[in-house]
């Protein structure tokens, strides 16, 4: 009876030992510069005084408060970072809907028969560079310049998500009306009928779905973008997180965050409903 | 006659446009509540006066400011920023293989209370935002670009942790099964036959979460942890306007390039 060889010596050697190792060499001296920008050094986490610091402020952590005035105004301001999200998500739909309409090429009626005239080719870049720089600065840099503008309130939270979310919805609109089979649009706009109505009964129904379940996506990232806001002064949970860090209340610190993990959860269930629903 | 009558009467509504109807009712009614809770300035600050200042406001930034010095400044935080993303991707990538394995096993009772507990962790770890474990953390790891590190790890590493737990759950089995039946250890199996099919949907993930983290790490300076946003945070406090747009263009260029670079690379790992 045949026996299965083990193989021995030689025959263990790996043959791409030698390409791992330098990989890993490549990889170390990469890694080098990285490590010492960033001052890495998990010793600092482990010194006496920051040990200290940390244990005094997460054993204030447990039991969370929760007396009936802090309780309230916990509430009021979980709906004020739901409300700041919303609105924000609303205007950003409307500024989304008429950015993505300019610059899809699919309603375009020079671009029926020949390539699109120069100027609506040159409108619709120039819209899609709107979109660009909407959403290319963060929605916390657009908050900080509109506190310095407007000053402190959710009015800076609305106008931010207002604009960053605008340029998302914007461009995933277009694309994803561009990703549409064009054969009902062109149908209907070389028959005579109006962009409006060529996008109502060719494109949307075809993209409706989709361009929902993304809106809706969207809302739930906003909730956690309005969470993020409130640090630089636009009000509601993160607002309140940010004084109760400063002062190291640990026991509001703990409360807030269960209240925020809580929203987030129960927005991810709401948008996951709300797209089958839709979608 | 009994025909006519019945031509006459319409279909009853659909349920599930009725259902729809229901949701875009509560969805404006949601939309109208968040409007009238809000104390939003509008008459303010659509005035015309209002307007105007927010115009010269704007016009302030320009032009950015270009003195030698303060663009090596800049680029320095730009350098940090990236070195941020960079080691706060790796370090989540690595947490979150730990962490998937763990979330996506199967089999008894205990590996399904493990399985539960690896998901819940992840789930909190990627719940809670960058910028709020940033200030968190500045209580452990003092100010810099340390804590912003270690936060955008924390949060990064719940969400590939999940993604990970997915791809690796929905690898074919039959490859890891013919090595164990021969009495291969665990960390064999995962890392002849499991790894090998899932590490470019890996890669491609943790790309994907690299550009993400390149505009999060841009912007956790502002509550002290390094990098462009922090520069940020400090020019506009002292109304430096051009300066404040020198670094805005930074990182907009910053971000574009790290686009340019996980694309390029993600393409070639497609390919």
């Amino acid at each position: 009876m045949a026996q299965a060889v083990r193989p021995t010596g030689a025959a263990l050697h790996d043959p791409a030992l030698l390409r791992r190792v330098s990989w890993l060499l490549v990889v170390a001296v990469l890694a080098w510069p990285v490590l010492v920008w960033t001052e890495f050094n998990p010793a600092t986490l482990l010194d006496a005084r920051s040990l200290g610091a940390t244990w005094k402020f997460v054993s204030d952590f447990v039991p969370p408060k929760h007396d009936a005035d802090f309780l309230a105004e916990l509430l009021r301001e979980t709906w004020r970072t739901v409300a700041i999200a919303t609105a924000g998500l609303a205007l950003a739909w409307l500024l989304a809907v008429p950015l993505a309409l300019l610059s899809t090429a699919r309603l375009s009626l020079s671009g029926l028969a020949a390539p699109m005239r120069p100027l609506p080719t040159a409108l619709r870049q120039v819209v899609r560079w709107v979109l660009v720089v909407l959403r290319s600065i963060p929605e916390l840099v657009w908050a900080l310049l509109f506190v310095r503008a407007v000053g402190l309130g959710p009015t800076s939270g609305v106008l931010a998500i207002a604009i960053t979310y605008g340029g998302m919805l914007g461009k995933v609109y277009a694309d994803l009306l561009e990703s549409s089979d064009p054969a009902a649009t062109q149908a209907l706009l070389r028959n005579g009928s109006g962009r409006l109505q060529a996008l109502l009964f060719g494109a949307l129904p075809e993209c409706a779905g989709e361009l929902v379940s993304y809106t809706v996506y969207r809302w739930e990232c906003a909730i956690r973008s309005s969470v993020v806001l409130g640090f630089v002064g636009a009000g509601g949970l993160g607002q309140l997180l940010d004084s109760a860090t400063k002062v190291f209340a640990g026991s509001e610190v703990s409360a807030i965050l269960m209240v925020f993990v809580a929203l987030v959860w129960l927005s991810d269930r709401v948008s996951a409903v709300l797209r089958r629903v839709m979608g | 006659m009994t025909a006519m009558s019945e031509t006459r009467v319409l279909p009853p509504p659909s349920s599930s446009r009725r259902r729809g109807l229901l949701v875009l009712a509560g969805v404006l009614a949601l939309v109208v509540a968040s409007f009238a809770t809000l104390d939003l300035h509008w008459r303010e600050f659509l005035a015309p006066a209002e307007l105007a200042k927010l115009a010269a406001f704007g016009a302030s930034f320009f032009p950015p400011e270009t003195a030698p010095a303060f663009l090596r400044r800049t680029l320095v935080a730009a350098g940090e920023t990236l070195a941020m993303s960079l080691l706060g991707t790796v370090l989540a990538a690595g947490a979150g293989l730990c962490m998937a394995l763990p979330a996506s096993a199967r089999g008894g009772a205990a590996a399904r209370a493990v399985h539960g507990a690896a998901r819940l962790l992840l789930n909190a770890l990627r719940s809670i935002p960058e910028l709020v474990w940033a200030s968190l953390l500045l209580i452990a790891a003092g100010l810099g670009p340390f804590p912003g590190t270690l936060a955008l790890a924390l949060h990064t590493t719940g969400v590939l942790g999940r993604l990970f737990a997915e791809s690796i759950e929905n690898a074919a089995a039959g490859p890891a099964l013919a090595l164990r039946v021969r009495g291969t250890g665990r960390l064999r199996v995962f890392l002849w036959a499991t790894l090998p099919q899932v590490l470019p949907q890996l890669l491609s993930y943790s790309l994907y979460r690299w550009e993400n983290n390149i505009r999060a790490a841009a912007v956790l300076g502002v509550v002290g942890a390094g990098g462009l946003g922090q520069m940020l945070y400090f020019h506009l406090g002292l109304f430096q306007m051009h300066e404040t747009c020198t670094v805005l263009l930074a990182m907009i260029a910053l971000v574009a390039v790290v686009d340019a670079l996980s694309y390029a690379a993600r393409r070639a790992l497609s390919s």
